[in-house]
């Protein structure tokens, strides 16, 4: 049984457009991964495909989650088959408190007849919340409404730790951070890190990785992985910007 | 556990509400609506000549008035009078005992939980199956404050000298068309007295329980809270689906005397071959308080404007209302303040929700004459549109002369957002779980102002469907 997220030769389109041409990579359970390319290379597609967003169309290639073909299932049945996506945009939900929508997110993943345990995860939220430097008024606070770019990722990152997935997709989670809330949410991540989970930490400064320091680097350009590398590929990339790797890889 | 005969007999649906017994009554005014009915049911009911002539006149005003249609739904017309019968009853009496309630009609209510609220936390209940109550119980201790709870046919009977004078005078007969129909052919309800200073803690609770396809149910609702007097009623409607259309059309009157409150609720779910069509005002006297609290779920279309008449300095009208329309409904509610006396203060806040080809119209008016003095009115409606083939329209009508008053008006129209349902699934949260919680958020803050019970039972029947709507 394979034990990894695995994407190959994924193309998807929007609107009659292709957006993502021929993506592959693999994620191995236990390794963090990280995704950088130039704005509009395709990174949030790539994570909405995943997610199952229903204005993306994918016309070739796999996603698999360990032995699950993801792009066969319904958005929320690969949520509780263990895939998550911290959005880079997180949407408002008006009127459900954060306690009540991360309740009913846990309830969806029990068997029909059982209930959340409200002590118990009243007490678990607390906790983790307390890891994220979250104030306890934002269990009764309506989801992502009204909250500071800041609050929404560090939120994100508060629905990933109550999770739990086998795989977290992170969307420019770092963006809108300042330093210490960015240093705060990598720990929130690092915590996570474990031998029974993934992470595709997607960004476009390589700041976020020197929190959270991936074991393999991946390089994305106009809907495609054009070059993969150890944790200094960031480095190198940020020294020498993109037109660096688009020149040198992508004939014109 | 009930035998197996009747179980078969029972068509259970996975909605609550949706099951029917066999029918079995007694008494059964037949189809059709003419003076035979009338005498029909006053002979049953063994009623004072007033009261019959009260009926006969009615049905006059009934025949004369025209369906509103020339504001209202053109589906009123799909409503065959002569298709309806307009009275049913196993001739039972009201008891105060479970125990001696039908068979059938304990079972039923035993199935919509009504013995088990009534343990838990009300003070009294009135359970009305089809035409007439066949369980009516009231707390000792306020039967000897001087509390009465009881249906109609006895209140007018056994208590003249205190319902008569209210009788028929919040809503005249003439109000509109229907209050006509339910003045000529009225069964069951509740009639409430509360004594001057009597502060009833918990609430008083009648259940509404249409059982028969191609019925008209008539209740007639008449509350009188003396001085300084307060009481919550709450009200509860189901009936199990049909193929053919089932009439409910209700007269309720409130009356608050000086420094009095009512509160008044509404949790209806009604299946969606039912025409609801009722008419609801209170009269508030001096510092005296109405507030409505009307949900509205299900139904084929629903017309109900709650009004209160300020009548008295000081007195406050309120009414909360939430309506809720899936496919094929239409939620038509709203709400009628009108002010009568100086430094009179009114509040709507209406929320309504379309599902799919739900449609939610909201009415309101507000009345401030140029007389008077230090008058309020607020207003906020909000809708929700769940589908792009959802509807929704508004039609605020705030005549308000002089100067000397102060009003607000609030309205919007907002679009559960693909990418907010997106976000939820992507939490785990099927389609229909996802529809729920965006629903419940909508109307929370309204719902906070509910009692416990009654939000709770509202959140489970917004789940219920909203689960339904996305199959
Ligand atoms: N509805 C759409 N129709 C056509 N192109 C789109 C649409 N939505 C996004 N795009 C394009 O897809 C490309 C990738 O966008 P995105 O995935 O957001 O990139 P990134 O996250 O890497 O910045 C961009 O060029 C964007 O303009
Ligand atoms: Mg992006």
């Amino acid at each position: 049984m394979s034990q990894s997220l695995k994407i190959e030769n994924l193309h998807a389109t929007v609107d009659g457009t292709e957006i993502l041409k021929g993506l592959t990579l693999e994620v191995p359970k236990g390794e963090v991964h990280a995704i950088m390319g130039p704005n509009g290379s395709g990174k949030s597609t790539l994570s909405k495909v995943m997610a199952g967003h229903e204005a993306y169309t994918v016309t070739e290639g796999t996603v698999m989650l360990d032995d699950i073909n993801l792009l066969e299932l319904a958005i929320d049945e690969r949520s509780r088959a263990g895939f998550f996506l911290a959005f880079q945009y997180p949407h408002e939900i008006p009127g459900v408190s954060n306690a009540n929508f991360l309740r009913a997110a846990r309830q969806a993943r029990l068997p029909k007849g059982e209930e959340v345990d409200a002590v118990a995860f009243y007490k678990e939220m607390y906790l983790k919340m307390d890891e994220l430097g979250m104030d306890r008024k934002f269990t009764g606070r309506s989801v992502n409404e009204g909250f500071s770019g800041g609050e929404k990722k560090r939120n994100e990152i508060l629905q990933m730790m109550m999770l739990e997935p086998k795989y977290a997709v992170l969307d420019e989670t770092d963006s809108g951070l300042d330093i210490d809330a960015l240093k705060i949410v990598a720990q929130g991540v690092n915590s996570m890190r474990s031998p029974e989970r993934g992470f595709l930490i997607i960004t476009h400064y390589q700041r976020l990785l020197d929190y959270i320091v991936p074991d393999v680097v991946h390089v994305m350009f106009d809907g495609r992985i054009i070059k993969t590398g150890g944790k200094d590929l960031a480095l190198e990339l940020e020294e020498k910007g993109y037109d660096w790797v688009t020149k040198e890889l992508v004939p014109a | 556990m009930p035998d197996s005969a009747t179980l078969e007999a029972v068509n259970i649906d996975q909605d609550e509400g949706n099951f029917s017994y066999p029918e079995d009554y007694a008494h059964d005014a037949g189809y059709g609506l003419n003076e035979g009915t009338v005498d029909y049911i006053s002979n049953i009911k063994g009623e004072a000549e007033w009261i019959r002539e009260f009926r006969h006149k009615a049905l006059k005003v009934f025949f004369a008035k025209p369906m509103p249609t020339h504001w209202a739904s053109k589906d009123l017309e799909n409503i065959i009078f002569n298709d309806i019968r307009y009275y049913l009853s196993k001739g039972q009496t009201p008891t105060r005992n479970w125990d001696e309630v039908p068979d059938d009609v304990k079972k039923t209510f035993e199935r919509l939980g009504i013995p088990e609220k009534e343990r838990k936390f009300l003070a009294g209940v009135e359970a009305q199956f089809d035409s007439e109550a066949a369980y009516s119980n009231v707390k000792e201790e306020l039967t000897k404050e001087g509390v009465i709870f009881v249906n109609s046919t006895e209140g007018l009977r056994e208590h003249p000298e205190i319902f008569r004078k209210w009788f028929g005078k919040v809503i005249p007969t003439g109000d509109n068309k229907f209050s006509a129909l339910n003045s000529a052919v009225f069964s069951g309800g509740s009639f409430i007295y509360v004594p001057p200073g009597v502060k009833v803690k918990h609430p008083l609770q009648a259940y509404f329980r249409i059982n028969a396809e191609n019925f008209g149910q008539f209740e007639r609702t008449l509350i009188i809270v003396d001085e300084g007097a307060e009481v919550t009623y709450m009200e509860g409607c189901t009936a199990p689906k049909f193929e053919t259309a089932t009439l409910h059309s209700a007269v309720v009157e409130l009356v608050a005397m000086k420094d009095a409150k009512i509160q008044y609720i509404t949790v209806q779910n009604w299946s969606n071959n039912v025409f609801n069509l009722v008419t609801k005002r209170g009269i508030a006297h001096e510092n005296a308080e109405i507030r409505w609290i009307d949900c509205n779920i299900g139904s084929r279309l629903t017309m109900k404007y709650p009004g209160v008449i300020m009548k008295g300095r000081k007195a406050r009208g309120e009414v909360i209302s939430i309506a809720l329309s899936n496919n094929g409904q239409h939620q038509d509610t709203g709400a009628k303040m009108i002010h009568a006396a100086d430094e009179t203060t009114s509040n709507i806040v209406a929320k309504s929700i379309s599902v799919g080809t739900g449609q939610s119209t909201y009415r309101g008016q507000v009345h401030i004459p140029r007389h008077l003095k230090g008058c309020k009115n607020n207003t906020e409606c909000d809708a929700l549109l769940i589908n792009s083939s959802s509807r929704t329209d508004t039609y605020p009508a705030i005549t308000v002369r002089g100067n000397q008053h102060a009003t607000q008006h609030e309205a919007s129209v907002s679009q559960v957002s693909e990418d907010q349902i997106f976000y939820m699934k992507q939490r785990g949260l099927s389609e229909g779980e996802a529809m729920s919680l965006s629903v419940n958020g909508f109307v929370n803050d309204l719902v906070r102002e509910f009692p416990m019970e009654y939000s709770v039972e509202l959140k489970r029947l917004i789940d219920m469907e909203m689960e339904g709507s996305v199959g």
